[in-house]
């Protein structure tokens, strides 16, 4: 057979048409996913699979400024505008809208404050005092504030901050100020990796939360115990959405240990909440 | 937020303001083009020719039929909205600098600058519903002032007029009578804007002493005064929450003196009643000479004197009221 005759083989093969295009979904998250299948240039079949995520966007206008849009035609120098002119852009930025911080107490607020508090701890009977859990923890606090005062407890460890006397900073280094890692600071005793596995066993569950919680509102759940390290939310990579669980970090085990008794069982934004100590890498595996 | 710009002008903004339905955005620059855009997405729709000076001012009708504005080239235009046609022009001795509808559309005031010999005035014209048939004799002129009137406004079922300017004083007029009803030094410096709560109760006024004040529309009482601590070029309220906006900022003269952090360009956010600042939106390089808020509240509009305007649309967690 001559070599530049077209094999019935070949020819079958050429002609295979590719598979058609499939459009699923959007589905209740609204996920859709497009598969295109295409050759490319060595003329194999390629199959591309695009996941987007649809939202509708409802928006109310006056049947007045709709007829209005449909009805004006451009005029003056906006007649003359090219396509490449961009008159009108949109930022790629996000502009955010600035809150202000209210500004921040002044030393002596801070000890009128304190002086307050001890006199009207004084008297109270605790077990009277019955609130929220926000109360509640907001008492803690003080409690704990309290007892700092009196030197039954010692002070948690936190960063230097302008309010605190100069000769309390670390000096560990050899230049007075210059930087001291933590693990060398007056206090530390324990090595890196001692740190490493304590810090997992600070490592708080929490599960059943809803789609909108952000880590801010996890801090402002879970601050009140003490020094966080860390947040983690879990999102869905797909959808953008929360997956309803997160990790908080905390820096002492008391702190993660008062959380736990806490909040496992309170009721946060219509749903309750299961707070628990994460398991350890090793067991979750 | 991720704001749109619209770089339609190539001299400082002058005045901004949105029409009924809020569908609309008109534009005036010290350029000589008024120019008309989409409020949603900031597409330019046209621009209005045949000013030759700075415009100053500009004023929309209730419908959405007739553009009103005023220009330092001593003229002031009326136009057709959706056409860009101009159909009158009011030739004046002095520069144009505040123009405003009265609420039936059947008046306009239009203030004119001092200028060589002549004195500040407000004219008074009837608008004719058949554009052919306008003229611009006045029914009406309100004299007796020494320094140009920066914003006018009618009110009282237009039997009074409200006027704010270069002296710091805001005066009601009787417009029947073309005398002073009440006056009130509210500013020690120039007012450079001055706009109405939407029901036209109260109203605001923004004064280069750095002062902003809300004012009943009535009596002239100051009602509130907030110190901005910079020059105010431009404020308005906010028609769904307690709240003022206001733009303004360094003098464009120190610009170059300054970072744009420290010349205070942020459209600034104010309670209305607790007289606290809510927040800022950055964005400007140079100081806001006009303001305005969509009539819906859902958006706003700044322009500055960088020749940009910037509209903001609101995001959700402004809108549910988190920062109140």
């Amino acid at each position: 057979m001559a070599a530049t005759k077209i094999r019935w083989g070949d020819t079958l093969d050429e002609d295979d048409s590719l598979p058609t295009n499939t459009i699923i979904g959007p589905d209740k998250q609204g996920v859709k996913i497009i598969t295109t299948y295409k050759k490319n240039d060595k003329g194999e079949t390629v199959k591309v699979v695009t996941k987007t995520r649809v939202s509708r966007v409802q928006r109310k206008i006056f049947d007045v400024a709709a007829e209005r849009k449909s009805r004006l035609r451009r005029f003056g120098e906006a007649t003359k505008e090219q396509a490449g002119d961009s008159v009108t852009v949109q930022q790629a930025e996000d502009i955010p809208f600035e809150r202000v911080q209210k500004t921040r107490q002044t030393t002596e607020e801070k000890r009128a404050e304190k002086e307050d508090l001890r006199s009207a701890l004084q008297g109270s009977d605790k077990s009277a005092v019955v609130g929220s859990l926000r109360d509640m923890l907001y008492r803690r606090r003080m409690e704990r504030q309290l007892a700092l005062a009196r030197g039954q407890i010692a002070a948690p460890e936190r960063p230097p901050d302008e309010d605190s006397d100069a000769s309390t900073l670390p000096q560990a280094g050899s230049k007075p100020g210059g930087y001291v890692p933590p693990s060398r600071r007056a206090g530390a005793t324990m090595s890196d990796g001692d740190s490493m596995r304590r810090r997992e066993e600070n490592s708080v569950r929490v599960t059943n939360l809803s789609e909108d919680t952000r880590e801010d509102d996890l801090r402002e759940l879970f601050s009140p115990f003490g020094p966080i390290s860390r947040i983690y939310i879990a999102y869905d990579r797909e959808t953008g959405e929360s997956r309803g669980f997160a990790f908080v970090n905390f820096v002492h085990r008391e702190d993660a240990a008062r959380a736990v008794a806490k909040l496992d069982g309170h009721g946060y934004d219509n749903l309750i909440l299961r707070v628990e100590f994460a398991a350890p890498r090793a067991e979750r595996a | 937020m991720r704001p749109y710009l619209l770089k339609g002008h190539e001299r400082p903004l002058t005045q901004l303001k949105y029409n009924r339905e809020g569908d609309l955005l008109f534009s005036c620059a010290k350029d000589h083009h008024p120019t008309l855009w989409f409020s949603e997405d900031g597409a330019r729709i046209g621009t209005y020719i045949g000013h030759n000076g700075a415009v100053n001012t500009c004023d929309v009708s209730m419908d959405s039929t007739r553009l009103l504005t005023g220009s330092s080239d001593s003229s002031a235009k009326l136009w057709e909205v959706e056409t860009g046609r101009n159909v009158f022009t009011f030739k004046y001795k002095a520069p144009c600098r505040a123009v405003s509808f009265s609420i039936d559309e059947q008046l306009a005031a239009l203030s004119t600058d001092p200028f060589m010999t002549t004195t500040p005035v407000i004219n008074i014209v009837r608008i004719s519903e058949d554009p052919s048939e306008q003229s611009d004799e006045p029914v009406q002129r309100l004299t007796g002032f020494s320094k140009k009137i920066n914003r006018v406004t009618f009110t009282d079922l237009n039997t009074v007029l409200i006027s704010a300017g270069e002296d710091g004083i805001v005066r009601r007029w009787d417009v029947e009578t073309g005398k002073v009803k009440e006056e009130a030094q509210l500013h020690d410096k120039e007012i450079r804007d001055m706009q109405l709560y939407m029901d036209g109760t109260h109203m605001v006024t923004a004064s280069v002493d750095k002062m902003v004040k809300l004012v009943d529309t009535q009596t002239l009482e100051v009602l509130k005064s907030f110190n901005t601590d910079r020059p105010a070029n431009a404020a308005a309220l906010s028609p769904i929450f307690d709240q003022v906006l206001i733009g303004g900022g360094q003098d464009a003269a120190d610009v170059t003196t300054t970072s744009d952090r420290a010349g205070g360009f942020q459209s600034r956010f104010i309670h209305k009643i607790f007289m606290e600042e809510i927040g800022s939106v950055r964005g400007h390089f140079g100081p806001i000479n006009a303001v305005a808020f969509r009539p819906d509240g859902r958006s706003f509009a700044t322009g500055g004197e960088d020749g940009y305007i910037r509209i903001n649309h609101f995001d959700n967690d402004y809108l549910s009221g988190r920062f109140l």
